[in-house]
């Protein structure tokens, strides 16, 4: 094995999230008693099965990351000597449709992530998942969690009621920015519209190539907002999205500003400036063939060497081996893709390091 | 083209510094996209039976929108050019002489391939009358383009949402040579390889017509799968997704191991972004193929076989080897012209290729492939 992962951050590892009721013991009495008398024993989003081959490599299921979790990611990152994984809990509090169960189940689970996962291993650092129903309570949670050094993200979904970029959300941006979060999105729905704008697809797998789409969604949205001219430090991770849809999607967006900016006047710079500047990108799952010569002209189509960040997305099985990063990088390019791009990218990472 | 270049066609120039021959004797075009419209409601009312006449009167046009027009008010009055509007009054798209003038005879357009849009039967919520409205615009598209010129080709509009329907209707129009496609729309209710559209497909593969599946329509759906955006500039770019979306349902319903002759023509939605979706398809279909058992192949593997992209709006990357890349991983074969006349985002064919792209690969593009794609016996 080469060491050429040392001191790597990945920054998409996926806790295993228990159930509800596990969840609870993080909640104040009404909250645990609600999960106790309403009989919320699970609340599974469709996204992910348990038991889907994408969801668990099954050599990481061998290493124990379905029984125990956190003894198969700490050994993962003593394999590779990753310095650091930034931890991303998927569990479906997007889908509540009640704000207040929303808000309760947030705060728990980003509690139970800090006292199960983030207090027992220091490389461990995580994102702060927010009830994205009320962006007002989604701010105060970002106040709560800013002490806490350890949460170095903020944690959405790829779809949910609106597209992120609208004013609504800007409480979020505010409080992320002020406290120098980075706005993690993570491929996902909270399923409140079907999942794409010509209806719901028929197969898990339609589902997941689906998600890259509501990627292109929101970076339109933070775009023609204009949510990077109104907060000029914040810095958007699309978590998860696939990165190969980009080059093509910012032609068609720029081309399109183009001819029609008198609609959105307040861009004072390209579409593509604005992703250069703003939109980062996990390398976990690359949408290529395997070959290095295709690899080389898609990472000249980026047209940029800052946006990628290094990403295992641990337990899903995205690669085999250790093929973690696509063929035929440069060094130079692989060392910015592994440390100094996510250092870059998160700030409250770098204040520790 | 540039789109903020200024709209005002300087045709023959142009054209001529291209190939030093008068348009007549240049290469000819097939465009694959041609938006006709009515001078009145009335030029295509007068198909519809009294019934269907009166009800439209009474009660409107009554899409999945909600709205009588478009949620996103358009860049320009109708979306059109500027140049575009008739002197003699009527809308941009009505006016054969001016169509013939403006486009047909200054380009030397072979044969241009009409969509029709806007309150022409699909997304009715009224499925009836979607299907006696989508008759009336067949009808009134035969009266009023394709038999008085020959160079223009319609599609059998379908009241996609009524399989039944839509079948009597391609039964009804398939024996006229002027039809060169099925005609639908992207923002349709269910994915577009979901079952209750295959008999659609089977009726178009019976008579060798292609389906183009043009951006636009309303399903019922928010446009994204994470609601409304906000902005036209985000409409237009999104278009590229239901066209992601429609592809995806098709492979992966397995349409194509269902109707092997069947070919699909992706309409307005650019091509970029064909390659990443491809290879994506295929890492999923790799990992989760037992969900799939139907797929047979690779879903690379049917899109390379049934599925063509129109070029326009074409994507502008700053560095043009980016787009030449794109085009060759599509495949030459692939990708067919469309200017979209008369809307604003016009792609000129002999100003919006990149310099660059291969001869032999653009001859392909602006005639070749749409000979052997379309109908046009």
């Amino acid at each position: 094995m080469s060491d050429i992962y040392k001191g790597a951050i990945d920054c998409d590892l996926h806790p295993r999230v228990p159930t509800p009721r596990a969840i609870s013991q993080y909640m104040d009495d009404h909250w645990r008693d609600t999960v106790d008398l309403r009989g919320i024993e699970t609340w599974d989003s469709i996204s992910y099965p348990p038991n889907a081959p994408l969801t668990l490599r099954p050599d990481w299921r061998k290493l124990g990351a379905d029984t125990e979790p956190g003894k198969a990611a700490k050994e993962t990152l003593d394999r590779f000597g990753f310095a650091h994984a930034i931890c991303n809990s998927l569990f479906a509090v997007q889908a509540f449709r009640d704000e207040n169960l929303a808000a309760a189940f947030a705060s728990a689970l980003n509690d139970w992530l800090a006292a199960e996962w983030l207090a027992k291993d220091p490389r461990l650092k995580g994102s702060a998942v927010l009830p994205i129903q009320s962006p007002e309570r989604a701010a105060e949670e970002i106040e709560r969690l800013s002490s806490d050094k350890r949460f170095v993200q903020v944690l959405m979904l790829a779809m949910g009621e609106h597209p992120l970029g609208k004013s609504m959300y800007w409480p979020i941006y505010a409080a992320a920015e002020r406290h120098g979060f980075t706005v993690g999105i993570h491929a996902g729905s909270s399923y409140h519209h079907a999942l794409t704008g010509s209806g719901w697809p028929t197969y898990y797998a339609e589902d997941y190539a689906s998600q890259s789409l509501g990627f292109h969604t929101q970076l339109g949205s933070f775009i023609c907002e204009g949510v990077f001219v109104k907060y000029p430090r914040l810095k958007v991770v699309l978590i998860e999205s696939g990165v190969t849809w980009l080059p093509s999607y910012l032609w068609r967006l720029s081309k399109f500003w183009r001819g029609v900016r008198n609609e959105v006047p307040w861009l004072d710079r390209s579409p593509e400036e604005f992703v250069r500047d703003h939109i980062r990108l996990t390398i976990q799952p690359f949408d290529a063939p395997p070959s290095a010569a295709h690899i080389g002209r898609i990472m000249d189509q980026l047209q940029s060497d800052e946006m990628l960040l290094f990403s295992t997305d641990f337990p899903h099985w995205q690669f085999d081996g250790e093929e973690m990063l696509p063929a035929g990088l440069s060094p130079e390019l692989v060392r910015k893709i592994l440390i100094d791009n996510p250092l870059a990218t998160y700030p409250r990472l770098g204040r520790q390091t | 083209m540039m789109l903020d270049a200024p709209l005002t066609p300087t045709l023959d120039a142009d054209a001529d510094r291209d190939t030093g021959a008068p348009a007549q004797a240049r290469l000819k075009i097939i465009d694959g996209d041609v938006h006709p419209a009515a001078r009145s409601m009335a030029d295509v009312t007068q198909f519809l039976a009294p019934r269907w006449r009166e009800h439209l009167e009474v009660y409107g046009s009554r899409r999945k929108l909600g709205m009588g027009y478009e949620p996103y008010p358009k860049s320009a009055p109708r979306a059109c050019r500027r140049d575009a509007w008739p002197e003699g009054g009527g809308n941009p798209g009505s006016d054969l002489d001016l169509i013939r003038k403006q486009y047909l005879d200054a380009y030397g357009i072979e044969y241009g391939i009409l969509g029709p849009l806007g309150v022409s039967g699909q997304s009715e919520l009224n499925q009836e009358f979607s299907a006696a409205l989508a008759s009336a615009t067949n009808d009134w598209q035969r009266e009023y383009f394709t038999k008085p010129e020959p160079r223009l080709r319609s599609g059998i509009v379908v009241p996609s949402e009524h399989a039944e329907a839509s079948v009597a209707e391609i039964e009804r129009c398939a024996d006229d040579p002027a039809f060169a496609q099925v005609f639908m729309l992207t923002r349709t209710s269910e994915p577009l390889g979901n079952r209750r559209y295959w008999p659609i497909y089977a009726a178009a593969e019976r008579h060798g017509l292609p389906v183009g599946m043009h951006v636009f329509g309303s399903g019922g759906h928010p446009y994204t799968g994470t609601g409304w955006p906000s902005y036209y500039v985000e409409e237009g770019t999104g278009h590229s997704t239901s066209c992601q979306a429609a592809v995806s349902s098709l492979v992966m319903e397995g349409v194509f191991e269902r109707f092997p002759r069947l070919k699909v023509v992706m309409i307005e939605g650019g091509f970029g972004w064909l390659p990443a979706l491809t290879w994506r398809l295929d890492k999923v279909f790799e990992r989760m193929r037992d969900e799939v058992p139907h797929l047979k192949k690779r879903p690379s593997e049917y899109i390379r076989q049934h599925i063509w992209v129109t070029t326009q709006p074409m994507e502008e990357p700053d560095d043009r080897r980016h787009l030449i890349d794109t085009m060759e991983w599509i495949g030459w074969d692939r990708l067919l012209f469309a200017s979209d006349y008369p809307h604003w985002d016009f792609d000129d064919p002999f100003r919006a290729f990149p310099a660059g792209v291969p001869a032999e690969g653009k001859r392909q593009i602006l005639a070749g492939n749409g000979r052997a794609v379309y109908r046009l016996g």
